[in-house]
């Protein structure tokens, strides 16, 4: 079962979330560890490289993740209590829209001063034709700060998950692991 | 009469003065005809070339009293450019000019020793980073005259070396590149 429907996610919702869950974690990783290489690291230029390729298809893969949901039914909640449904609607719009505006300032850093960025060395996203004066430092602090927010609130969305599992005993983090298809 | 005398004299007498003293010139920074260049060995195979964008300054001088000529520069940090928005970050960064705790470089004459009129020594007071020093360099006259909009400008250039880690710059960029070169090219509008 690929598509969703109102008791199980499908497999490709699955798959598209542990992958960028995985993607994101390693991501903030090797931000942390790229700036503090030095210039005879050999890792110095090709751990960039990565990183920038890596969050372009993160992009994508996050674009492709909003059309699929669009085009798909959501499973229903499973928890009756209307504050937990509306906290966890808005920690997901929260993730998103966080991941929205790293992915794009991390991309403006990259952009700043028109060169574009190869993804993986295939393709090349160019820069948008206008730039703000000093883009690099601006888009660069905004860029750290939403990327500790970002690892924050997947803490604190895994820790929930947790707590569904182990304390409310209901099927939320199972169902983001496998399709349900006793339905 | 007397009195108009007197006061034809005092005034053509205030007049010759400013003649004798040196002219005050103002950096064309407005028709960027000024700039700080600076330059770096690049793992020692090649020249990184970069400068700074946004500085502004004053210079005394006349040709008759040399000795006299003085210059102050002020150079914002953040405006270094090497045409790489991402080594421009780096360089901004604490790891290199720091230029949120240091957006200034200074520098300040204390003394100018002619060799000829068109050539001599400068020695001043450069701070970079937040560290202070005397530097002495050559400096150079390249022109000097009347323009064609009216006014009256002189220009210089002057080159220095710098080792990095005078000024506390200490990040590893390698045994070829521990030394910049700034070049100084300025033309000044007499004021």
């Amino acid at each position: 079962m690929l598509k969703n429907n109102k008791h199980s996610y499908g497999w490709i919702s699955i798959g598209i979330h542990w992958l960028m869950a995985i993607a994101i974690i390693y991501m903030f990783g090797l931000g942390l560890y790229m700036v503090e290489l030095t210039y005879y690291d050999a890792w110095y230029r090709g751990s960039l490289d990565l990183h920038k390729s890596l969050g372009m298809v993160l992009l994508a893969l996050l674009l492709f993740r909003r059309i699929w949901q669009a085009l798909n039914t959501t499973p229903n909640a499973l928890t009756a209590a209307k504050w937990q449904q509306v906290s966890a609607t808005i920690m997901h719009h929260g993730l998103y829209m966080i991941m929205l505006f790293l992915m794009v300032s991390g991309y403006l850093i990259s952009t700043a001063d028109g060169r574009a960025i190869i993804v993986f060395d295939l393709i090349h996203i160019p820069a948008l034709p206008w730039s703000i004066n000093h883009q690099e430092d601006i888009a660069g602090d905004i860029h750290a700060l939403l990327a500790w927010l970002l690892i924050s609130m997947v803490v604190l969305h895994a820790f929930a998950a947790i707590k569904h599992h182990f304390i409310d005993k209901d099927r939320s983090l199972v169902r983001m692991l496998k399709v349900d298809t006793s339905h | 009469m007397k009195k108009l005398l007197l006061s034809t004299t005092i005034a053509a007498a205030s007049l010759f003065s400013s003649f004798s003293y040196a002219a005050d010139y103002n950096i064309d920074k407005e028709g960027t005809h000024a700039f700080i260049n600076f330059k770096i060995q690049h793992l020692g195979y090649s020249w990184l070339t970069g400068r700074f964008n946004d500085f502004d300054g004053k210079f005394s001088y006349d040709q008759t009293q040399a000795a006299d000529s003085k210059i102050n520069v002020v150079i914002q940090t953040a405006s270094i450019d090497s045409n790489h928005a991402q080594r421009d970050k780096h360089l901004r960064s604490k790891e290199f000019l720091n230029v949120k705790q240091y957006p200034t470089a200074t520098f300040t004459s204390s003394q100018y020793q002619a060799n000829d009129d068109n050539s001599g020594t400068l020695t001043g007071e450069f701070t970079l980073h937040g560290v202070t020093k005397t530097i002495s360099f050559p400096v150079e006259k390249i022109g000097e005259g009347s323009d064609p909009w009216g006014g009256h400008r002189a220009g210089f250039s002057g080159t220095t070396k710098l080792k990095l880690a005078d000024y506390g710059i200490d990040y590893n960029l390698g045994p070829a590149s521990t030394h910049v070169e700034l070049e100084l090219h300025i033309e000044g509008v007499r004021q």
